[in-house]
């Protein structure tokens, strides 16, 4: 079975375990959206459960009006695959708060783990690169990971990482599904309203 | 604050542009459009603007949505054919709540010499109704300006999507 082998839920914790008070955390539909609430619940994560591509441009926008504000986004390899435009539009912008996590299992976990074009062809660093994003990196191995938090919430961004994740499931952790009530905490809790 | 942008005397997008700033747009997403060209253009140049190039229109409700989690005013600037790459994200804005602008320059529907055209401009309107967008036309140059306000201040005010959709007539139909 192909997949890489860190534990999702491992890597997602390295980075948002006692994270700092002001980031700004936005997740792409599917395993992404639950592995970043098993983590803990924030009014300043926006759940994403549909829109598929839309998680890294909106992190753009919201690096762009936060410009104090690191802004991650947590996704999967198949939601980043379906608007990799959005990587050549970032390379322009080139916001230096954005920084943006894949959970690359190489397959559609929502589908029934189907291929994802990372599994034999696409490197997504690769192409991060070839957008002029300053930072782009693949982690494999574990060891690898004590790095993964300054990689994606110290150092100037925009920063991809790509961490190589097995596909084993993990217990579903569901947020809220109410989009409208997501917008307003997110807002209120940066005194937008 | 008034940018260093060189406007022709008769250009109505100098109006829209007055608007946009009126109710305090911040970012401006477009895809390039010889209809929006001086538009984009004076955007571009106003220091108090962030305008953002997208590969393809439905990166927009992704980065606007992101722009009013953070506390600020968007627009998009589009061609009627970039309606149609739309659908599924604007269902973002539906699902949320986001308040969502955007000036759309029509095609294939005055003049038209491009029958490739035709079908995305004639389906517009009804794309934009599936999404529940409201939608402002605008015929005369002296309205672009006053709609455009009227557009923005609903989607602002009232967490609306909103579209006003510059009439091919008004624009002047393209030629080789």
């Amino acid at each position: 079975m192909a997949g890489g082998t860190l534990p999702r839920r491992q890597v997602v914790a390295r980075v948002l375990d006692q994270r700092p008070a002001d980031l700004l955390v936005v997740t792409g539909l599917g395993t992404p959206t639950y592995d970043v609430a098993a983590c803990g619940d924030s009014d300043l994560n926006f759940y994403l459960w549909g829109a598929m591509g839309c998680a890294v441009p909106l992190g753009l926008g919201l690096a762009l009006a936060q410009p104090q504000r690191r802004v991650l986004v947590v996704t999967g390899d198949g939601e980043l695959l379906m608007s990799l435009g959005a990587l050549a539009t970032v390379g322009v912008k080139r916001p230096e708060n954005l920084s943006v996590l894949v959970l690359d299992n190489e397959a559609y976990g929502e589908t029934g783990l189907q291929d994802s074009h990372t599994a034999e062809a696409v490197d997504l660093c690769a192409v991060a690169l070839g957008c002029r994003w300053p930072r782009a990196q693949a982690f494999t191995e574990e060891a690898a990971l004590a790095g993964l938090r300054d990689f994606l919430l110290e150092a100037p961004g925009p920063s991809l990482a790509v961490a190589k994740v097995s596909r084993d499931e993990e217990p579903r952790v569901l947020p809220s599904r109410d989009g409208h009530l997501l917008r307003n905490r997110f807002r209120k809790a940066l005194s937008l309203d | 604050m008034s940018a260093a942008f060189a406007w022709a005397p008769d250009d109505w997008r100098r109006d829209v542009y007055d608007a946009l700033k009126r109710v305090e747009v911040r970012q401006v997403a477009y895809v390039p459009d010889a209809g929006h060209a001086s538009l984009i253009e004076a955007c571009r140049a106003d220091p108090d603007m962030e305008t953002t190039v997208l590969t393809t229109e439905e990166e927009a409700a992704g980065v606007l949505a992101g722009a009013d989690l953070g506390g600020q005013r968007g627009v998009l600037l589009m061609q009627s054919s970039g309606v149609g790459n739309c659908i599924n994200a604007f269902t973002l804005l539906q699902n949320c709540g986001f308040p969502f602008l955007t000036l759309i320059t029509m095609r294939g529907e005055w003049a038209e010499f491009n029958p490739w055209q035709v079908p995305m401009g004639q389906a517009t309107a009804a794309s934009l109704d599936l999404v529940d967008f409201l939608q402002y036309r605008v015929e005369q140059p002296a309205d672009a300006g006053p709609i455009t306000e009227a557009a923005a201040r609903i989607a602002f005010d009232c967490d609306r999507a909103a579209a006003v959709l510059l009439s091919q007539r008004l624009i002047g139909a393209k030629t080789f």
